[in-house]
C-alpha cells in the first residue's frame, strides 16, 4: 500500500480552508497531546485531536470523513490548556462546516421522535442544530 | 437593587424552576430583576467560524435592545445564555468591523458598540450582594447535608468570559459553605457533561454524567448542585436507572432551603426534599416538635 503525503501547504486545500474559516495557524502546533489527554470525548473519537490536527497538516485523505469533530461540543477544556494557544473547538468547527456545505445537514429535525422533541430543553435543540446544519 | 434580565428560552420552558427560585432568593436580598422587553433567543452556542457573521445577529440584537432600553448591564440565570452574550459582547469590543457588517445589514436598526455588561446571577450573588450578607440571610442551615456542586464549562470557559479558575473554580464551594452545607469535590466537577450531545448522541452525555455522580457519590454526596439548565437535564435524565441516581438541584433552590423559603416557592416537589436525607428528617423533627 502507497500513500501521498504532500508537504507543500500550497497543494493542501482542505488545510488552508480550515485555517481560514478558524482563524488558527495548525503549523504551530507542536504534537504535545494535551488537547486529547484532556478531552472528555476523546475515547468516542475516532481520532483525537491532535492527530486530527497532524492528518489536516500532512493532506492525508479522509479527514472529513471522521467522526471526532462531531464528538466535539466545543467544551474549551482543550483550549484553554494548549501551551501553543491553538483554539481547538474552532478547529472542529470549521470541519464540521466544510462537511456541512460539501454533504449537507448531519441532523434532521423531522427525524428525531416526538418525544424527544417534546422534552429537550431549548437550549440542547437549538445548539445541536447550530453545530450541526448549515 | 434592581437589575435588568434577560431570561432566554429555556429558562421559560424546562428550567421555569430556576428562575423561580431565583426570583424567590432574591426578593429576600432585596434585589429586583426586571425582565427585557423585546428579547430573543441568543442562539445558545458562540459561532466558532468567520464565515457565519449572521449567526452572531441573535445575540447582538439582545445588547442592542438592551442598550436600546437604557441599560447598561443585564444578568442572566442561563449559563449557556451567559457564554453566548459575554463572548458575543468581547467580539463586539475586539473586532468592532464585524459588528459594523452586522449592523448595516439590518439597516443599522441594530447599533452596538460592546459597551454593556453580561453578568451571571452567580457574579451579582458573589461581587454585589456577597456571600457573608447570604450567610447572614440563612434561617435553616443546611447542616450534614452533603452536596457535589459541579461548574460544567459555559460558566468557566473561555477563561476570557470565565466567572471563575478555569481549572480550580471555588465559587460553588464557597456558596455552598456559606449556606452551612458540606461540600464534596473532585476533578469532575469541571469536565463537559456532553450538552447538546443529548439530541442525538445521548450515549456520549450517559457516559459523563455516570462518572460525575459516581464520582460524586464516592465522596459520600447525597446531591449535585449544578447552575446551567442543560447540565440539569443531562444529570436529570440520562444518570444510570439501575441504582438511586443522585437528585440534581438548582444553586438557587439549594439557597432557598437555607433561607427558610417553603419548596413551593422554589420549584420543588415533595419528593425532591424526600430524596435528601438530612433535610427530610430535619422536617420530620420540626414537625414532631410542632405536634408535642
Amino acid at each position: 500500500m502507497s500513500m501521498t503525503i504532500r508537504a507543500d501547504s500550497q497543494a493542501n486545500e482542505l488545510l488552508q480552508t480550515v485555517e481560514a474559516l478558524s482563524g488558527q495557524r495548525l503549523a504551530a502546533c507542536y504534537q504535545c497531546g494535551t488537547c486529547a489527554a484532556t478531552c472528555p470525548f476523546v475515547a468516542a473519537m475516532d481520532l483525537p485531536p491532535d492527530r486530527l490536527i497532524q492528518q489536516l497538516r500532512f493532506g492525508l485523505p479522509g479527514v472529513l470523513e471522521r467522526r471526532a469533530f462531531w464528538v466535539c461540543v466545543g467544551c474549551d477544556s482543550c483550549a484553554e490548556r494548549c501551551p501553543r494557544a491553538i483554539a481547538v473547538p474552532r478547529v472542529m468547527e470549521a470541519l464540521r462546516l466544510i462537511a456541512i456545505r460539501e454533504r449537507g445537514d448531519r441532523l434532521a429535525v423531522a427525524q428525531l421522535p416526538a418525544a424527544t422533541l417534546r422534552d429537550l430543553p431549548p437550549i440542547a435543540l437549538v445548539a445541536s442544530l447550530r453545530r450541526n446544519t448549515g | 437593587m434592581q437589575l435588568a434580565y434577560y431570561p432566554g428560552c429555556t429558562i421559560k420552558a424546562s428550567a421555569r424552576q430556576h428562575e423561580q427560585a431565583a426570583l424567590a432568593i432574591l426578593r429576600a436580598l432585596g434585589v429586583e430583576l426586571r425582565e427585557m422587553a423585546e428579547w430573543n433567543c441568543c442562539g445558545v452556542v458562540h459561532t466558532l467560524t468567520s464565515a457565519n457573521l449572521i449567526r452572531h445577529m441573535a445575540p447582538v440584537r439582545v445588547l442592542a435592545r438592551l442598550r436600546q432600553q437604557g441599560a447598561h448591564e443585564v444578568v442572566t440565570l442561563c449559563d449557556m445564555c451567559f457564554n453566548t452574550l459575554a463572548r458575543a459582547n468581547l467580539l463586539a469590543r475586539q473586532q468592532p468591523e464585524q459588528f459594523a457588517a452586522i449592523s448595516a445589514s439590518t439597516d443599522s436598526e441594530l447599533r452596538y458598540d460592546g459597551d454593556a455588561s453580561v453578568l451571571h446571577l452567580l457574579q451579582v450573588l458573589r461581587d454585589r450582594v456577597g456571600l457573608a450578607a447570604l450567610r447572614a440571610r440563612v434561617r435553616r442551615p443546611l447542616r450534614e447535608l452533603r452536596v457535589y456542586p459541579y461548574y460544567g464549562c459555559k460558566l468557566l470557559r473561555p477563561s476570557t468570559v470565565g466567572i471563575d479558575d478555569p481549572e480550580i473554580p471555588t465559587l460553588l464551594r464557597d456558596l455552598l459553605e456559606a449556606l452551612g452545607a458540606t461540600v464534596i469535590e473532585g476533578h469532575l466537577q469541571t469536565r463537559c457533561c456532553g450538552a447538546y450531545q443529548a439530541v442525538d448522541q445521548p450515549e456520549l452525555v450517559a457516559e459523563r454524567v455516570t462518572a460525575t455522580a459516581a464520582q460524586a457519590r464516592a465522596g459520600g454526596a447525597e446531591a449535585i448542585v449544578l447552575s446551567c439548565p442543560l447540565c440539569h437535564f443531562n444529570f436529570d435524565t440520562l444518570q444510570p436507572r439501575n441504582g438511586a441516581p443522585l437528585p440534581v438541584f438548582y444553586y438557587t433552590q439549594v439557597i432557598g432551603l437555607a433561607f427558610g423559603l417553603e419548596p413551593e416557592e422554589l420549584g420543588l416537589e415533595t419528593r425532591q426534599i424526600d430524596q435528601l436525607p438530612p433535610l427530610r428528617q430535619r422536617d420530620r423533627a420540626q414537625a414532631k416538635g410542632g405536634a408535642a
